[in-house]
């Protein structure tokens, strides 16, 4: 028998996804698995144990034998605990009857969000470096990403000067991602309302990933569910995965006016039915008991993040101070090589894990992100390493 | 709480360098700070928290619950504090509830402690009732996990 390459199994992929390019995450991945004496500031997840009360109550689930579909939404318990969390945190409304829907993880969140609004052709805006999946997920949804650059001497903060030079009349949506991976940034109270007034002026859909909501440290936070006059166009998603550390758990949640929502519903019915059963019920019980737990993480990664900020400074590494989520992204400019070759030889010389900052887009070349999601003896002794590495090139 | 004191609860032997950096303070004002607490009395001692499963020990550790009797001028102080200076006494604590005393006992061997009881405590003036329970086995002390949870098993590099 012969194969006509016609029909080998390769020329079977949809040309829009043979054509995404592979995650420059996943790159790295590669070459640091399977080493043992790596120490990996690359981790995009919390080095916390889910908090135990929390497992415990999955742990309830399981034996009363919660193990079946819940409602497309999400169980109603949960929902409502999720209006009132938002309301307290954000003081945003939303009716959980028909305008909170549980998914798994922010990513399914952003998926549907995605699909619910764009037509083929659709322009997103969207800034960079940012987390690896959303110019894919536009794509996905036949939507063309089109990413507008940050820039550290705004501590990479997007700019509505940056987006009107980006924005045309086939734009439909603005994606942000604040507090950010990887750069930690977060916005004022002024940015929200400049970013708000800009969307309303060019009528556009606004996706806002604030699943770094919780980790912010100086000053309160600012959110776009904030801004009153944003409702009508906003989907504000959320999850569990960074507040209490339940990555596992694959649970996350959207809140939009009703009509969007029914339109993600749709979706979400089709695709996923509902979010895990079992991660529901720990979701309620992070929700309705873990406020404490959060206040105990964030002040120890706030204490990490100063200690890695005046260490990367002092080993002559620019490094702007975040004010959110847990990532610190320093400049290695000075040392005169790419992002790449930097993690690569700091990886191999040093057994120092770190992403180059061109994995999040363009712009991030000459950056890198470090994680500080790391015990603190790991990281001090990271500290020590990239400081030898620096000394010795 | 300062959150140096709640720093050095965590870990104690944390360098001055890094813990001035957590802080966003100078390395000296740490070193100032922490001896100043050590000179007023607010860090009593510096100890480290030991997986008793697996050091090699013969000691017995026991709790006891004592009833007292309060007295007209001072209440349970004057005997509490007489009996936290015995040596055997590790830790001691006044108790709302169905006894008064809570103490943390140790000995070289059954006996010791039995005989602590028995020739020491219960024969003191004011002491109504003792209650001797034995510890067999460790397995959080202090708010540390005697078996912690499993070794890191996230992905090396993830988003």
């Amino acid at each position: 028998m012969t194969t006509d390459c016609k029909s080998a199994p390769d020329s079977f992929v949809a040309p829009h996804v043979a054509e995404l390019p592979k995650s420059g995450i996943r790159e790295f991945f590669d070459i640091v698995s399977g080493r043992k004496d790596v120490i990996s500031l690359g981790i995009g997840e919390p080095d916390f144990r889910t908090p135990w009360h929390i497992r415990e109550q999955a742990i309830v689930a399981l034996e009363q034998g919660a193990t079946r579909y819940t409602a497309n939404l999400g169980m109603p318990s949960l929902r409502q605990a999720i209006a009132e969390y938002t309301e307290r945190s954000f003081h945003a409304k939303y009716d959980w009857r028909n305008e909170i829907l549980v998914t798994v993880g922010v990513s399914e969140a952003f998926d549907v969000a995605l699909r619910a609004v764009l037509s083929p052709g659709d322009e997103v805006l969207y800034h960079e470096p940012c987390f690896v999946a959303y110019a894919p997920l536009v794509r996905l949804a036949h939507g063309v990403p089109v990413p507008v650059r940050t820039f550290r001497k705004d501590n990479f903060r997007v700019t509505v000067e940056e987006l009107e030079r980006h924005v045309t009349p086939r734009t439909k949506a603005m994606l942000l991602n604040f507090p950010n991976n990887p750069t930690g940034a977060t916005l004022t109270k002024q940015d929200t309302e400049e970013l708000a007034d800009f969307a309303i002026r060019h009528n556009l859909v606004v996706i806002s990933d604030e699943v770094y909501s919780e980790l912010t440290y100086e000053g309160g936070r600012n959110s776009m569910a904030m801004v009153e006059r944003l409702r009508d166009r906003l989907i504000f998603l959320n999850g569990f995965s960074k507040a209490w550390s339940m990555t596992g758990f694959r649970l996350g949640y959207t809140c939009a006016p009703a009509g969007i929502t029914d339109a993600m519903m749709k979706i979400h019915q089709y695709c996923m039915m509902s979010a895990p059963t079992i991660s529901q019920h720990a979701g309620l019980e992070a929700v309705r008991y873990g406020d404490n737990d959060i206040v105990e993480m964030r002040e120890s990664y706030r204490r990490r993040r100063n200690f890695i900020v005046a260490s990367l400074n002092e080993m002559g590494l620019d490094c702007f101070m975040p004010n959110g989520a847990f990532y610190v992204f320093p400049s290695i400019q000075s040392t005169g090589m790419t992002s790449r070759d930097f993690a690569v030889r700091l990886l191999n010389d040093y057994a120092v894990a770190c992403v180059p900052g061109g994995a999040f887009g363009s712009c991030g070349e000459g950056f890198l992100r470090c994680s500080y999601a790391t015990g603190m003896d790991q990281l001090k002794e990271a500290m020590q390493r990239m400081r030898e590495f620096l000394k010795r090139g | 709480m300062d959150p140096l004191l709640d720093l050095l609860k965590k870990n104690a032997r944390e360098s001055d360098a890094v813990l001035a950096k957590e802080l966003g303070v100078s390395e000296q004002e740490i070193a100032e700070r922490i001896s100043a607490y050590q000179k007023d009395g607010v860090i009593r001692a510096f100890q480290a928290i030991l997986n008793t499963n697996m050091v090699e020990s013969t000691d017995v550790h026991a709790v006891i619950e004592l009833k007292i009797r309060p007295e007209r001028e001072g209440g349970f102080d004057r005997l509490a504090t007489r009996i936290s200076r015995f040596e055997q006494v590790e830790s001691l604590f006044l108790m709302s509830g169905g006894y008064d005393l809570l103490l943390f006992v140790k000995g070289k061997s059954l006996q010791e402690v039995a005989s602590f009881v028995s020739a020491r405590l219960a024969p003191l003036d004011g002491v109504i009732s003792t209650a001797t329970h034995f510890m067999l086995k460790t397995y959080k002390d202090q708010g540390v996990l005697m078996e912690g949870d499993a070794d890191d098993d996230r992905l090396q590099v993830s988003p």
